[in-house]
């Protein structure tokens, strides 16, 4: 396998573009695509220290952490489109009924 | 030589379609391109020869989560007007913060060698006599160690499908009046 600093730079670029992603786009859901994203670089951590260490600790955690996506994004576009019923929109600049 | 083409080649899909991902306008293009991802970051796992994870990323994410995704993309409507942006400065900031996250992590893993002691075990090469972790111990530490967070995580999936339907069900229908 290649060295552990390969993977870690993969992933750190990974997580800077879902950051990237999360914070300047408008539409709702490429933001929670791009938290996705996030997780998954997290993922490539995990399972790579799982790899070095030799211990399936970290690819259970990873396990778990898709899981997490799951329902995650499961409330996450039910809550969507609960939204996009009362307002019409799904642009962030435009969600803001708690703005007084 | 195989190893290293496997990994750049990966990881160069990755990344390619990840920055595409983000900044393609049409959605249905960045659902496309972050599936492309997801199945390049399975390729990585199956190179860290964590199986069982390869084949969870490929049914769960790509067969579940996106195809959720998308369908959320076709319910609904995305050719609203776009407006101008209302914070004009908001693309300059978030990359000046994201640039300034990238530099940090990135320094720490360039000095994780001068740190005291071993220094972090980053750069040197793994070692690869260790025994690989297959699904069979992965299942043994699931179902006996990590027995209980596996149940909470059930409960979890279950509470967030509820809720899921709770949230997207139509209310105004099953009013009375």
């Amino acid at each position: 396998m290649m060295s552990p600093a390969h993977y870690l730079f993969l992933s750190l670029a990974l997580f800077l573009i879902g950051c990237i992603g999360v914070v300047t786009r408008r539409n709702v859901i490429v933001v929670l695509m791009s938290i996705e994203l996030i997780l998954n670089a997290v993922n490539i951590n995990l399972v790579l220290f799982s790899r070095i260490f030799g211990d399936v600790a970290g690819q259970v955690f990873a396990l778990f952490i898709i899981a997490d996506a799951a329902a995650e994004a499961a409330v996450g576009l039910g809550i969507i489109i609960a939204f996009f019923r009362n307002r019409e929109t799904v642009l962030a600049d435009e969600m803001d009924l708690l703005k007084w | 030589m195989l190893d290293s083409f496997l990994f750049y080649f990966f990881a160069g899909v990755a990344v390619l379609s990840a920055a595409l991902m983000v900044t393609r306008r049409n959605v249905i293009h960045c659902a496309v391109f972050l599936i492309t991802t997801l199945l390049a970051t399975a390729g990585i796992f199956l190179q860290l020869r964590a199986e069982f994870l390869f084949v969870t990323q490929i049914i769960l994410y790509v067969g579940g989560i996106m195809v959720l995704f998308i369908f959320v993309i076709m319910l609904v409507r995305l050719d609203a007007p776009i407006h101008q942006l209302r914070f004009r400065l908001q693309k300059f900031v978030a990359f000046l913060v994201t640039l300034v996250l990238g530099l940090e992590v990135a320094g720490i893993l360039f000095l994780a060698r001068k740190l005291p002691g071993d220094g972090l075990f980053i750069t040197g090469s793994a070692s690869p006599e260790k025994l690989p972790p297959n699904s069979e111990e992965l299942a043994r530490s699931l179902f006996s160690t990590y027995l209980l967070p596996f149940e909470i995580a059930s409960v979890l999936l279950l509470v967030a499908m509820v809720g899921a339907v709770v949230m997207a069900k139509n209310r105004k229908r099953s009013d009375p009046s």
